[in-house]
């Protein structure tokens, strides 16, 4: 019996911000095809009412570290979409 | 919460944190809510994060600084609603001598503002409200000696 991997991935996107108002909600759970990256997190939002206003390379972060666009997801990961950093 | 703050900032409370006889430098530094944004009155500023993303970073952020330079460092940031003239982020660094104190103190600030989620929302005088958007500052991923070059610590 061969063990495969499951066909989906189901993660945890949370938006902050001027992109929680961008798309009227601040967290949704998103099931993607496996292999998943944060790029296709993006992709999926940009889909949605108000995704439109996404910059082109939003800056992400995966279950709390900066992540890049090919960063791999697994299942329950936790996505985060970061409007540009304002502190201090 | 470590590093972020729901009440005023004491910045002395940050220097006893750090502070060691065999330290006898101490460098500060306190970032207020200032009364204007390119050339607007502003009169409140609204701080939120993504708190236990902000709470690792600056975790990683501190725990740098402390392995690069022989200093320790208290780090602390205000989140919610500050009136003009309000502390919104304060660090301090201690050290045996000056230059690891100032080099740690400018790294802590510089990299606290590149990369730690936080956000922040004017309230200008003529009523609008917006979120800052700094822009062009990018956390791509790159090593602490790049960041302290870039810094000039």
């Amino acid at each position: 019996m061969s063990v495969s991997a499951p066909p989906n991935v189901t993660v945890r996107v949370l938006l902050f911000a001027s992109y929680a108002e961008a798309l009227g909600r601040e967290a949704l759970s998103l099931t993607l095809a496996a292999p998943a990256t944060v790029q296709a997190v993006l992709a999926r939002l940009r889909a949605l009412p108000g995704g439109e206003r996404l910059p082109a390379q939003p800056l992400c972060a995966v279950n709390l570290a900066h992540s890049r666009p090919d960063t791999p997801l697994a299942e329950g990961d936790e996505v985060a979409v970061l409007p540009p950093m304002a502190g201090g | 919460m470590a590093y972020l703050s729901e009440r005023p900032l004491d910045l002395g409370s940050l220097v006893a944190r750090v502070s060691a006889p065999e330290r006898g430098a101490v460098a500060c530094f306190l970032g207020t809510v200032r009364n204007h944004h390119q050339g607007r009155a502003v009169i409140s500023l609204d701080y939120s994060a993504y708190v236990p993303m902000a709470e690792a970073e600056c975790t990683r952020i501190v725990g740098e600084a402390e392995a690069r330079w022989p200093a320790r460092v208290a780090l602390e940031h205000r989140l919610g609603s500050l009136r003009v003239g309000d502390a919104a982020v304060a660090v301090a660094a201690a050290a045996s001598h000056r230059d690891a104190a100032f080099a740690a103190c400018r790294f802590v600030i510089e990299e606290t503002k590149r990369r730690v989620p936080i956000w922040k929302r004017e309230h200008f005088a003529d009523g609008t409200v917006e979120w800052v958007d700094p822009t062009g500052t990018h956390p791509a991923e790159r090593s602490v000696d790049v960041a302290a070059d870039e810094w000039g610590v």
